[in-house]
C-alpha cells in the first residue's frame, strides 16, 4: 500500500497550527469531568455475578446450608478449603439434616476466586460475594473460619426450601 | 558597608526561600495540570487539597537511601547534581524582582546584585549548568546516562547560541544590558514582547531547549534513555537534579518576564514607575511573581501537549532555522532603529 503524503503548506510545515491546536485541546480538558475513582472511599460498582471471596450462607430458617459433603474441598484447585465434618445434635430445630461442618476454613491467601466451589456445591451453601480486598496483619487472620464465613455470607434468599419439610 | 551586607543577606534569604518554595510548588503544579489534562484528579491526599504534597516529596527524597553505585566516578558523580542546581540559584540574584522597597526612608533595590552586565552574567552561568549534566552522565559510567550527557552537551550549547542571539535586538532597542534598566524602559514605554515578537518567540523556544523541557527533553527522555543522565542517581542527589530543572525553569521564566513582559511593571499607574511607597513596592514583587507563575504554567502546559522532537529535528531547528532567523532579526531591528527611529 502506498501512503500518499499530504502536501503541506508553508504555514503547516512550521508545526505551529498543530501545536496551537494541541495546546487548545489540552486546555479544554482541564475543566472537564474527572474519571478518577477515589478508591478507599469510592468503591467500584460490582455486578451481581462478581466473583469475590467465597462465603457460607444460611437459609431463611437460620439453618447452615452446608452439609459438609466436602465436594468443594475436593474440587478447589489451590486447596484453599479445609472442612472438618460433624453431626448436628439430635434435638436441635435443624436436626432434620444430619451433617454440618464442625469447622470450615477457607485460606484467603490461597483462594483464587475461581468459583468452582460455588458451582460444585449441591446445597447452594457457598457463594462468591463482593469482597475483593481481603487484608490482614497476620497469616492467621486470613484463615477464615466457619463463624466468620457465615457472618459474611448472611441469609441466602432461596426460592426452594429444600430442608423445610424433610 | 555593614548595612549593605546585612540587607544583601536578608534579600538572599528571602529570594532563595521564595524561589525554592515556588520551585516545589511548580512540581505540584506540574502534577496537577498533567492530571487535569488527562481527566484525572491529581495528588489530593497530603493536607487540604494536597497542598502539602511537596513537603511529603521532600521528606521522601531525603529519607531514601543514597545509593552510590560501585562503578561510578565518585567525585564527579557527587558534584554533578550541585552543578545543575547552582547556576539557577546564582542567576536569580541578577534578576530584578521589584522596583524598590522604601523602608525607614531608605530605598532598597528589588534586586540582589544590580549588575551592568546582567544578561551576560546570566548566560555565562546558565551555560555552566550543562557541566552538571555532562559530568553526571560521564561519571555514572553507564550507557544511558552517557547518551543523555552527550545529547545535552550538543543541545544546550546549540541553543545557548540561539538564546544569546535572540535577545540582542532587545538590548539594541533598550540600549543597556542592565536588567533593571530593561524593566524601567518597558515600564516607561511598552512591553518588549509587542516590539520584538520574533525575538520573544525564539527566546521562548530556546528556553525550553535550554532547560531540557519537553518537547526538547532529549537528555532525559524517560522512554528511550531510562531517565538519561539521572538514571544512576537516587535520594537527594536525584532530588537536586529535579530541583535544578525546575529552578532553571523559574530563572528562565523570570528572565522572560524581565526581558519581554515588563518585569514588575503593569502598563498603568502606579505600577508603571519605580515604587515610592512600601505597598506599591510589595505589589511590584507580587506582579513579577504572578507573571513568572503564569509562564511556569505555560511550561507545564506545553510539556503535557507536545511530544518530543527527534534529535536531528532538534539540531536542524536550532542551527538551520533559529540561528539564521535571529541574525535576520538583528539586521532588521538594526535597520529599523537606524533608519526609522534614529
Amino acid at each position: 500500500m502506498i501512503v500518499q503524503r499530504p502536501k503541506l503548506t508553508w504555514w503547516e510545515r512550521t508545526y505551529l497550527p498543530q501545536i496551537l491546536a494541541g495546546l487548545w485541546l489540552t486546555l479544554k480538558h482541564i475543566p472537564r469531568r474527572k474519571f478518577t475513582r477515589q478508591y478507599p472511599e469510592e468503591k467500584p460498582l460490582l455486578y451481581g455475578d462478581y466473583r469475590g471471596a467465597p462465603v457460607l450462607v444460611k437459609d431463611a430458617d437460620g439453618r447452615v446450608k452446608c452439609v459438609s459433603c466436602q465436594l468443594c474441598e475436593f474440587v478447589c484447585p489451590p486447596k484453599a478449603i479445609r472442612i472438618t465434618p460433624g453431626f448436628r445434635p439430635e434435638n436441635r430445630f435443624d436436626a432434620n439434616v444430619e451433617k454440618e461442618p464442625k469447622d470450615f476454613v477457607i485460606d484467603m491467601l490461597r483462594c483464587i476466586y475461581c468459583g468452582m466451589c460455588e458451582e460444585v456445591c449441591p446445597e447452594e451453601a457457598i457463594f462468591l460475594k463482593n469482597d475483593f480486598a481481603i487484608t490482614g496483619y497476620k497469616r492467621e487472620e486470613l484463615q477464615f473460619h466457619k463463624e466468620k464465613l457465615l457472618e459474611l455470607g448472611g441469609v441466602h434468599d432461596d426460592k426452594i426450601w429444600k430442608w423445610k419439610n424433610k | 558597608m555593614i548595612e549593605f551586607i546585612v540587607i544583601s543577606f536578608i534579600k538572599i534569604a528571602a529570594v532563595i526561600g521564595v524561589m525554592l518554595t515556588i520551585v516545589a510548588y511548580t512540581v505540584m503544579l506540574e502534577r496537577w495540570v498533567c492530571a487535569w489534562m488527562q481527566d484525572r484528579i491529581g495528588p489530593n491526599r497530603v493536607g487540604p487539597f494536597g497542598f502539602l504534597q511537596p513537603l511529603a516529596d521532600g521528606v521522601k527524597l531525603i529519607l531514601k537511601e543514597d545509593v552510590l553505585p560501585h562503578h561510578v566516578h565518585k567525585v564527579l558523580y557527587t558534584i554533578g547534581p550541585t552543578l545543575v542546581l547552582m547556576p539557577a540559584l546564582i542567576n536569580i540574584g541578577v534578576i530584578p524582582w521589584g522596583s524598590n522597597l522604601p523602608v525607614f526612608g531608605r530605598y532598597i533595590k528589588g534586586v540582589i546584585a544590580d549588575l551592568d552586565i546582567g544578561i551576560l552574567f546570566i548566560f555565562a552561568f546558565a551555560a555552566l549548568s550543562v557541566y552538571g549534566i555532562v559530568l553526571a552522565g560521564w561519571a555514572s559510567n553507564s550507557k544511558y546516562p552517557f547518551l543523555g550527557g552527550i545529547r545535552s552537551s550538543a543541545q544546550m550549547i546549540s541553543y545557548e547560541v540561539c538564546l544569546g542571539l535572540s535577545v540582542v535586538p532587545v538590548f539594541m532597542q533598550v540600549g543597556a544590558l542592565n536588567l533593571s534598566k530593561v524593566v524601567e524602559y518597558q515600564a516607561a514605554h511598552s512591553w518588549l514582547v509587542l516590539c520584538q515578537p520574533v525575538s520573544f518567540f525564539i527566546f521562548l523556544v530556546s528556553a525550553f531547549a535550554e532547560t531540557n523541557r519537553t518537547p526538547f527533553d532529549l537528555p532525559e527522555a524517560e522512554q528511550e534513555l531510562v531517565g538519561g543522565y539521572n538514571t544512576e542517581y537516587s535520594s537527594m542527589k536525584f532530588g537536586m537534579f529535579f530541583m535544578g530543572e525546575y529552578a532553571a525553569m523559574f530563572v528562565m521564566s523570570a528572565l522572560m518576564v524581565t526581558l519581554f513582559f515588563g518585569g514588575w511593571s503593569l502598563p498603568f499607574a502606579p505600577f508603571n514607575a519605580p515604587a515610592t511607597s512600601l505597598p506599591v513596592g510589595l505589589a511590584h514583587i507580587g506582579i513579577f511573581l504572578a507573571k513568572v507563575v503564569a509562564l511556569l504554567f505555560f511550561y507545564v502546559w506545553v510539556r503535557w501537549t507536545i511530544p518530543r522532537f527527534r534529535y536531528d529535528q532538534l539540531m536542524a531547528l536550532g542551527w538551520k532555522v533559529f540561528i539564521p532567523l535571529t541574525i535576520v532579526n538583528i539586521v532588521f531591528v538594526g535597520a529599523v532603529l537606524a533608519l526609522v527611529v534614529k
